[in-house]
């Protein structure tokens, strides 16, 4: 009798804990999918393994003890976490950055852009199931970056070089030509990506057409920066509203139409490219001349506002809010972080797909679990 | 094959070939660990181990000795029956295939006419030990894994044995020896080189080697069956893992390359012959190695539909038209040309499934979402 027997046959799904501790959460990410067979039927999220309350903390400091704070959020992009930070404090203090220390910040940020997709690319790499190649590949060339980073800052990781009104210090002298050596490395270093993995057949099949998303709910969820980009929605602050002298330089908005995990790697692909022509025009146009305006006061003091300012970092908007009533260090601070807006579409972007896919879709939107947390 | 090795009576005959395929099967592959990190390490722009030993040339006994003094840790919740001996049936299929393995002629553990036979029988009895320790360890990612290999292994033995089968049809024996043999002039990859790209791929599929590696998933399952175990035990399956490439590689030498003939004369001495088949054995090594380097991971469903949509429909061709080319006489190289033909079909029907519109991929997707919601 077959009657009833669908009835019979009804299994139940499987909660699998996927994290904190997993090779692919890219941090301490914890999900718990409900896994049917191989298939993902839902996932809930779990964040804040790494709370370590960075926000609270910067209203207790001055403004320059802050920046460290941000170098500590966004440790990937950590130039560009710094930007968000110093510029905010310079539209409440009123400030006029020199153009020497704008074109410097510019170089720097594209070349953490850089240092953060290289880093991207790799773990990617991985998450798709290369044995480690892009991997080192990807920090081979990033290396190079950080080596150039630690000669300007004096660090690998935590830079605190950008100051409210422009630089620490200025750069060293042989700065162009370093900066030059490095780009041809990474021009190497993207060379190498194009041929181990974008025609890869088994890359492609495993990534075209998995987690896709649509650019009306890429919008819904508030994604923003390459993940958005895939999408085809041409959204990237540098555009939207130039910062620093972005209006001022030739370059694209990389965007792709599909959507799917593959063309968010191939914007971030593409956005390398650009980043590599924005520092070459940058350097070319860097004069000699101050870094940080006449007056400064040894105590950097605020006038009572508010503002928000936003940038174009890594992974989309990285914004800071800053609350001022006077005196030398925020009254508010909150920081807007683009991977947690992102996050949110993970479930949208990987239910009714294999786990394997799931596991690319979360390696695909990059997150840094210290920004989400903060 | 004498009736005794030394002349010795049969018992302490047997017994000094089983300590002679633990303990070689043992430096094996512990050497061939070496060697893989060694190469990858290349492959990576790197160096690889160096700082035990001359050239690193003692990291797998360091890294022996760590494992043996490890603690062996048994989940609370785990089948203790199936859990522990979960490694044992992995690790000892592996080393009865070794036993008609043709290293030189008339130097082997037992020449079987049966051969080949034998050897599927054998390999396919440890994928039993996949999911015994998959399911032993009482934790979702081992059973995930557990129930992948058996997965894997139940698609992939079809070709494999297919293609297997081709080749003894050509020389109507399924001795290994014999086959070896009858290579002497031509080896067999010339008339089959289609079984040869099939038994390759079902190869890297039946050793869990990437980009088949679903089972051990290091970024999905983080390990699969092998996720709960430690020390002894782990390095059973690691072990294991390195001595099945080693007996596949050997295998795909004598049953393709021709072992230990050549086409340049058969007189050959012993010595040469086991370098013979050392060196093809070691190409294949390489060349797994290499696939390792640089492909990613196939998602599960991809694997399967590869196996039954593509290999097997071709290694069946492959064997229709062997068996029309021996009844009918007809010229032998027909069978290259033919064998060639179907590589381009793989590839063609290869690339075909991978460059499917991303559209309507992406709108199967849509409806699959559709339908879990």
């Amino acid at each position: 009798m077959v009657t009833e027997s669908a009835h019979e046959f009804e299994t139940q799904d499987l909660l699998l804990n996927v994290g904190p501790q997993h090779p692919s959460t890219h941090g301490v990410f914890r999900m718990v999918m409900q896994v049917d067979g191989e298939v993902v039927r839902d996932i809930i999220p779990y964040i804040g393994y790494l709370h370590r309350g960075a926000e609270k903390l910067c209203e207790t400091m001055d403004y320059r003890q802050g920046i460290g704070f941000m170098d500590r959020t966004e440790y990937l992009a950590a130039m560009n976490a710094e930007l968000s930070y110093v510029m905010a404090v310079e539209k409440l203090a009123e400030l006029e950055v020199p153009d020497r220390a704008q074109w410097i910040r510019m170089i720097l940020v594209e070349l953490n852009r850089l240092a953060s997709h290289l880093m991207f690319m790799g773990a990617f790499g991985i998450d798709v199931g290369v044995f480690g190649t892009p991997f080192i590949y990807a920090w081979r060339e990033r290396e190079a970056i950080i080596d150039l980073f630690e000669e300007i800052s004096g660090d690998r990781m935590m830079y605190a070089y950008l100051r409210p009104g422009g630089l620490a210090w200025d750069v060293p002298t042989n700065f162009v030509a370093r900066t030059r050596e490095v780009l041809t490395a990474v021009r190497q270093g993207i060379a190498d990506f194009d041929g181990l993995l974008t025609k890869n057949e088994i890359f492609v099949a495993r990534t075209q057409g998995i987690g896709y998303i649509s650019a009306a709910d890429a919008i819904d969820f508030g994604m923003s920066g390459p993940s958005i980009r895939a999408s085809g929605v041409p959204l990237d602050v540098r555009r939207e509203e130039p910062y620093l002298k972005y209006d001022e330089i030739k370059w694209d908005v990389i965007t792709e139409q599909d959507g799917d995990v593959y063309a968010r790697y191939l914007c971030r692909l593409g956005e390398m490219h650009e980043s590599v022509k924005i520092v070459e025009q940058c350097l070319e146009r860097l004069q000699p001349g101050a870094i940080m305006p006449e007056k400064m006061p040894r105590m950097l003091r605020t006038p009572p506002g508010e503002v928000y300012i936003r940038t174009e970092a890594p992974r989309g908007e990285f914004g800071v809010y800053m609350v001022s009533k006077g005196g030398n260090r925020p009254y508010r601070l909150k920081v807007r972080s683009a991977c947690l807006s992102n996050l949110q579409a993970l479930k949208h972007m990987s239910v009714g797909q294999y786990v394997a896919d799931a596991i690319i879709v979360l390696g695909s939107i990059d997150i840094v679990l210290s920004e989400v947390d903060r | 094959m004498p009736e005794g090795l030394f002349g010795l009576n049969p018992w302490l005959d047997g017994l000094i070939r089983l300590l002679l395929i633990v303990g070689l099967m043992t430096v094996v592959a512990m050497g061939l660990i070496y060697i893989e990190r060694k190469v990858l390490g290349r492959f990576h722009a790197r160096v690889g181990p160096q700082r035990t030993g001359p050239f690193g040339l003692l990291q797998s006994v360091a890294d022996a000795l760590k494992l043996i003094g490890k603690e062996d840790l048994r989940p609370r919740n785990a089948d203790p029956w199936t859990f522990e001996f979960g490694p044992y049936m992995v690790f000892i299929p592996i080393f009865l295939g070794f036993v008609v393995q043709p290293f030189m002629a008339g130097f082997n553990v037992r020449v079987l006419d049966l051969g080949i036979l034998y050897f599927v029988a054998v390999s396919s009895v440890s994928i039993v030990g996949w999911v015994m320790a998959g399911w032993g360890s009482d934790n979702r990612y081992a059973m995930i894994g557990g129930m992948r290999a058996a997965a894997q292994a139940i698609s992939y033995e079809l070709p494999f044995v297919l293609s297997l089968l081709s080749v003894s049809m050509l020389t109507g024996t399924l001795n290994i020896n014999q086959i070896v043999e009858g290579q002497a002039v031509v080896p067999n990859i010339v008339w089959q080189p289609l079984a040869f790209v099939i038994f390759f791929i079902a190869a890297l599929a039946e050793l869990n080697r990437p980009p088949f590696d679903i089972p051990v998933g290091e970024s999905e399952v983080v390990g699969g069956p092998f996720v709960e175990y430690s020390g002894i035990r782990w390095s059973m399956f690691f072990l294991g893992e390195y001595a099945s490439l080693f007996i596949m590689s050997v295998l795909i030498s004598a049953l393709f390359l021709g072992g230990y003939v050549w086409p340049f004369g058969t007189e050959l001495g012993v010595g040469f012959q086991l370098v013979l088949t050392v060196i093809k054995a070691a190409l294949l090594i390489f060349l797994i190695i290499w696939v390792r380097a640089s492909v990613p991971r196939l998602r599960i469903d991809q694997l399967m539909g590869y196996a039954w949509k593509i290999l097997l429909p071709l290694s069946l061709a492959q064997v229709l038209i062997n068996g029309f080319v021996l009844t009918y006489h007809l010229p032998m190289p027909v069978l290259t040309v033919v064998g060639f033909g179907g590589i381009f079909l793989l590839s063609w029907l290869t690339e075909r499934a991978i460059r499917k519109p991303r559209a309507a991929r992406a709108s199967a997707i849509a409806l699959q979402s559709e339908a879990a919601s």
